[in-house]
Parts: C-alpha cells; sequence; structure tokens
C-alpha cells in the first residue's frame, strides 16, 4: 500500500478541545503537514490565542506561548525579533485578531514582522457563546445581535486582508476557506507560501481561513459548510490579495 | 485487500462530514460508542473506495489517520 | 569600573542596562521618560541589539513578554498611565514566571495628571497591579550611581526568580545630571537560550510550553502556591533597605527615591538643629523591609513617613510597626516635589508636639 494522505507527526496525539465539525482541527493538520514537510516543527514557535484555540498548544507539537487576548503579533515580534533564526506562526480567530489585536496585526505588518499570521474566521465570538464579532455578516443572529447584525448600529464586516493588502508591509496577504476538500488543498497551498516567506526572510504574511462554527450557528457541520459556500464566501472572496515579488 | 482509509475511532467525533464529502459513498457512522460517547465512523465498503483522499482532508480532528492505495504488483 | 561620566538619570539607566547585557528594548513614547528610549534608540543598533519603537504600551509590554519568554533579557520603560496600560502584561508576566526589567518614571495623575514628578503609582507597583494573586521585585534608586548600580541588579534577580523587576524613578531622577560609574559589561557574546524558554525545541528532548492559563482550579492552586511560595523566598533573601544616620536616632525619617534623597539633607539639617533625626530608606519598596522598621521601632520615638503621594508606602510603614511607635505623614500630591526646609517644619513640629 501506498500512503497518499497521513497525519504528520507535529500533530499530536490529545484529542482536540473542538465541537464536532469545527474546522479548527483542519486548520491545525495542515499547519502540522507544513511544519513537517518543511521541516521546520523544531524550529517553531506558535504564539496561541485567547478564543476556542487557547489549548492549541496540546494540538501542535512545537514550543509554543499564549498570549493575552488580541497580543499575538505582538508577542510573535518579540520572539522573533530577539531570535530571528526561529520560525514564528500566530494562530487567531477573528474576534482577537480583528476586533481587539486589530493594532497589533495593523502595525506588525506595517513593519513588515518576519512572522506568519493564521487567522481563522467564523464571524463570530465562539468560546464565549457565539456573541457578535466584526466579521459577523449583515443579518446574522448572534447572542449580542438577537435582531441580526443591522449596519446602522453594528457596522459592517471588517475584511482584513483586503485592509492588509492597500499597506506596504506585507509581502503575501491571502484568504482561503475551509468548507471543501478542494479549498482545503488550496488553503494548504496559500498557507506554504506564507510560510515560505518568513523562510526566505521576506516579510509579514497572512493567510485567512473562513471558517464556520457549527454550535453557535445552531447548525449541523454539513449546513455550516453549505452556509460559508453561499453566505460567507460572497462576502469575504477566496483568492490571493497581495503577492509581492519573491513569494513563491 | 488490505485497509485503504485507516480511521481512529477515539478520536472520531461523529460529525459526519467525511461520510458526506465521500464521493463513493463507502463510509458511515458507525454504531459502535467510543470513549467519548461518539459514534466513530467506519470504511464499509474497501472495494469501492478510491483513496481519493477527502475524508482526510475534510476530517477535523486527524481521525482520518491514514489513506492509502494499493501498489500495482511490477511485472 | 570604568571612569566617571556626567550623564542624566534617564540615559544612565539605559546605558547600565546595555551594560547588563539587555538585547530588546520595546516601547512608547511618553513624557516625561522619552530620553531613555532615544537613547537606546541610538545604542541598542551600535551594539548589534534590538530596539523597537510599538504602536503602544499594550504591544510594547506584550514584545517584552515575547522577547522575555525566550530568556532573553529585555526592557520596557514608560511613565504612569502607560505603566497603566501595561498591567494586562503585567500579570501575565507574573504567572509565566519569565524575566524582565520595566522602569516607571513615574509622573503626577490620576488620569492624564501632569508631568511633574510623583511617587503615586507605589501601591500599584508594589502590589501587583494588575489581576490576580502576584508580585514584582520593585527597586526605588534615589541617585543616579544607584539607578545604574539597580540595573544590573534589577536583570541578575530578574533572571534568578524568573520575574518582572520594575524600577520605579521619577521625572526628577531622570533629568538630573550626576557623576556616574558604570560597572564592566556583561559579556553577552555565548548567551545561550536557558532550558524553559520557548524558541523552537531545536536539540531538547521536550518541547516548551509557557502559558498563565490552566483552566482546572486544581491546578491554578497549585500554580498560585508556586508563585507565593517563590515570593516568600524572594522576601526572606533580597530585601535591601539603606540606613542613614539611625545609629543613635530618635526620630526616623522613612521615604524612598527623590524624597529619600531629600531626607537626608533634611536628617542632616535636623541633627544641626540637635534633633537626632535618621533615615530608612527602603531599596526594595517590594519585598518591603518589614524587619528594619519592626527592629527601629524599639529605638525611636516615632517615624516620619515622607512621600510625594498621599500616603501610600505610609500602610507599609504602619503594618511594619504594628502600633508600637507613632507614624506620621507628611506628603506633596500632584507633582510637587516637597522641599528640605517644608520638610524640616514638619519633623520639627511633631518633635516639638512630642518632646
Amino acid at each position: 500500500m501506498k500512503t497518499l494522505y497521513k497525519v504528520p507527526g507535529a500533530v499530536t496525539d490529545c484529542p482536540t478541545t473542538y465541537c464536532p465539525g469545527c474546522p479548527h482541527g483542519v486548520a491545525h493538520r495542515i499547519i502540522g503537514e507544513l511544519l513537517d514537510e518543511m521541516q521546520l516543527t523544531r524550529k517553531t514557535v506558535i504564539v496561541w490565542p485567547v478564543g476556542c484555540s487557547v489549548f492549541g498548544y496540546y494540538f501542535i507539537d512545537t514550543d509554543a506561548v499564549e498570549a493575552a487576548h488580541g497580543r499575538a503579533c505582538a508577542m510573535a515580534t518579540g520572539i522573533k525579533r530577539t531570535h530571528p533564526e526561529s520560525f514564528v506562526i500566530t494562530y487567531q480567530g477573528d474576534g482577537d485578531l480583528a476586533s481587539i489585536g486589530i493594532a497589533e496585526t495593523i502595525h506588525a505588518a506595517a513593519r513588515g514582522e518576519r512572522i506568519c499570521v493564521i487567522y481563522v474566521n467564523n464571524g463570530n465570538y465562539g468560546m464565549t457563546g457565539g456573541q457578535m464579532a466584526p466579521t459577523t455578516l449583515l443579518g446574522q443572529v448572534t447572542t449580542t445581535s438577537p435582531y441580526g447584525r443591522e449596519a446602522h448600529a453594528n457596522g459592517f464586516p471588517l475584511k482584513v486582508p483586503e485592509m492588509l493588502a492597500v499597506i506596504d508591509g506585507p509581502v503575501y496577504i491571502a484568504r482561503a476557506s475551509l468548507d471543501s476538500p478542494k479549498h482545503i488543498i488550496q488553503a494548504k497551498k496559500f498557507i506554504k507560501k506564507a510560510f515560505k516567506v518568513q523562510v526566505n526572510d521576506l516579510g509579514f504574511s497572512l493567510v485567512e481561513l473562513i471558517s464556520s462554527c457549527p454550535t453557535n450557528w445552531k447548525m449541523t457541520p454539513e449546513e455550516s459548510l453549505e452556509r460559508i459556500r453561499k453566505q460567507v464566501l460572497p462576502v469575504f472572496p477566496i483568492g490571493e490579495l497581495k503577492v509581492d515579488e519573491g513569494v513563491a | 485487500m488490505e485497509t485503504r482509509v485507516i480511521v481512529n475511532e477515539e478520536r472520531c467525533k461523529s460529525c459526519n462530514l467525511c461520510v458526506e464529502v465521500c464521493p463513493k459513498k463507502v463510509l458511515r457512522i458507525s454504531d459502535r460508542l467510543n470513549p467519548k460517547g461518539y459514534r466513530p465512523v467506519e470504511l464499509f465498503d474497501n472495494e469501492a473506495c478510491i483513496s481519493c483522499g477527502f475524508c482526510y482532508l475534510i476530517c477535523p480532528d486527524a481521525a482520518i489517520v491514514e489513506v492509502r492505495r494499493p501498489v500495482k504488483a511490477k511485472a | 569600573m570604568s571612569e566617571k561620566v556626567l550623564m542624566k538619570g534617564a540615559e544612565a539607566i539605559a546605558e547600565s542596562a546595555i551594560r547588563a547585557g539587555c538585547m530588546a528594548f520595546f516601547g512608547y513614547p511618553i513624557t516625561p521618560q522619552n530620553e531613555t528610549p532615544e537613547y537606546f534608540s541610538r545604542r541598542m543598533p551600535q551594539v548589534g541589539r534590538v530596539f523597537l519603537q510599538a504602536e503602544s504600551e499594550v504591544a510594547a509590554i506584550n514584545m517584552v513578554y515575547g522577547a522575555a519568554c525566550t530568556g532573553t533579557r529585555v526592557i520596557t520603560t514608560s511613565s504612569s498611565p502607560g505603566i497603566s496600560l501595561m498591567q494586562e502584561g503585567f500579570s501575565y508576566i507574573a504567572n509565566s514566571n519569565v524575566p524582565c526589567v520595566v522602569v516607571n518614571v513615574m509622573r503626577g495623575g490620576p488620569g492624564l495628571g501632569d508631568i511633574a514628578p510623583a511617587q503615586a503609582d507605589y501601591n500599584q507597583a508594589t502590589k501587583g497591579g494588575g489581576h490576580g494573586d502576584y508580585h514584582s521585585i520593585v527597586i526605588a534608586p534615589h541617585t543616579v550611581q544607584e539607578a545604574a548600580d539597580l540595573m544590573f541588579k534589577a536583570f541578575g534577580l530578574a533572571d534568578k526568580y524568573r520575574i518582572m523587576v520594575v524600577m520605579l524613578m521619577d521625572g526628577l531622577m531622570g533629568q538630573m545630571m550626576e557623576p556616574v560609574e558604570f560597572r564592566e559589561w556583561v559579556d553577552v557574546k555565548n548567551n545561550k537560550i536557558p532550558v524553559w524558554a520557548t524558541a523552537g525545541q531545536g536539540k531538547r528532548a521536550r518541547r516548551n510550553i509557557i502559558t498563565s492559563l490552566e483552566i482546572l482550579a486544581e491546578g491554578l492552586e497549585k500554580m498560585d502556591i508556586a508563585l507565593q511560595e517563590k515570593y516568600t523566598e524572594i522576601k526572606s533573601s533580597e530585601v535591601c533597605c539603606e540606613e542613614y544616620m539611625m545609629d543613635d536616632a530618635e526620630y526616623a525619617i522613612t521615604a524612598f527615591g527623590t524624597v529619600a534623597r531629600i531626607s537626608k539633607t533634611v536628617v542632616d539639617l535636623a541633627r544641626e538643629r540637635g534633633i537626632k533625626a535618621g533615615l530608612i530608606r527602603p531599596v526594595t519598596v517590594w519585598p518591603f523591609p518589614e524587619m528594619v522598621f519592626k527592629k527601629r521601632a524599639e529605638q525611636v520615638r516615632f517615624f516620619f513617613d515622607v512621600e510625594m503621594n498621599e500616603g501610600q508606602m505610609l500602610l507599609d510603614v504602619r503594618l511594619s510597626v504594628n502600633g508600637k511607635k507613632p507614624v506620621y505623614y507628611y506628603g506633596r500630591l500632584g507633582g510637587i516635589v516637597p522641599s528640605a526646609e517644608e520638610m524640616l517644619d514638619e519633623l520639627e513640629k511633631l518633635v516639638g508636639g512630642k518632646k
């Protein structure tokens, strides 16, 4: 038998704490695969966020630190600046990165910090019980937008990659989706490019991963992926938004 | 023939995503219970499996541990 | 020791930090301490080290936190409102057991306050300041030379206990020019990443995880108790206190930092007038030199606590004296530095009333 796909060694044996059907685990596995394939696992420090993936360090087998809510990019800056030989990743959700941590994110990007940001967007605060996030779609019902997000009161969904793509600091900015095998393969391709940006010391990279939250969306896992395709991707279209010279 | 899809039943959370994306519909939720109380997925038709790997790719829990295909015997 | 140079306090602490092996500075501009980051910004690139101006104090302290997790000697400097913003990071740093040095050049508050010298962040610094049961080691120099010396000690203590060390200063100390003699450079050529640090697993057998999170109460209690045990050890080993003219003193002035400096003049003036005054000057305000006060309570008629705040250290003095002798207080607020004359007047009034 020839092995076509195999869970990488960088993914630990510890079962995840995520709800059934939550795509966080897919994002973890992609990162683990790439760290092993690119022989980065032992050089890597992952800065984990506050949110559902707060225990991420149990699931990916690298040196790890746990940041305060939103501060991952600042912490990663401190690690990378003092240890440029390390491979530094932040793993952040949309509440963490796009709300409380937006300043740290934008400035790390603007400075061109040599870090990779994996930004998982499921349109709500999952761990705290499904409150409205900056990425919540218009009309979407959450526990703090019980009548649906309404632009006049709550503004519009924040598109972080589009924002970052117009500043000079970042080298590679992309958005992928975890809704289907095809898009998951594409997500891995994008993240690989992002990782190479840091390996080649080119600068800042960020890949947003459109994800789901079956529990708080009150859907089955299949329905939640279907919602990504029908409702989320039209607002958050996938693709590469900034690819500077030298990105391979 | 050896199995094309290796499942770690203890990690499975019965989310059904692999069953859903399987193009050949060779996976199903079993009626066993794992230690966490989930009914793990199983490959029930190895012959019809094409080792496409969709189940591995969509699995959020690394429960689809490995996907393989038989190596053709060399003449 | 090297030769003496005339230097501002704000620059001397930066130079001393660099000589003490500080590899990285992260900070955000705020008056009255900008000369310090400006000095770092000139010097750090010259010696191949990191200077980074952050987008906020919140980011700065989290950059410090990240660098501290790699076991790198790292510093930030700020002033009261900026230090308030950093409290979140301080709390995380405490429960992560990572070393760093923070300088607070205190200014008048609360709120935006003013930019004049003050000591009103004593409670914030010595009682933790952020959330949770924690302490930082807090040191309070009273001369430029002492600040330079204590900077070496600060990095040493930070590494020894894997703890944050705060240096409490004020704008007066920062602006003051004094001759200063720096210690020998710490050799950083062979710096090694400590075994507990997170800079990539490398050849280590096990990976490292640094977190302040423990979701199970029983586990978190264990972490909290371990912290308290560390604090107990620090309290028993690292208390530092200067006593000036205390051998035959009948009245003990007590003060820290800038006020302690003025107090030495007050002691001299008082003695010229026949008042046997002395000074107890806590160098570490946490851990607080409780035993010194306890001991001197047997000797002196009263304690006279002077601060540039509403009487914050006063509470620690009273707890240490434990009712044995009266503890009087005099202070100025809002960034006013008390003069030796007014302090002497107050002391004379108290002595007159007690004679």
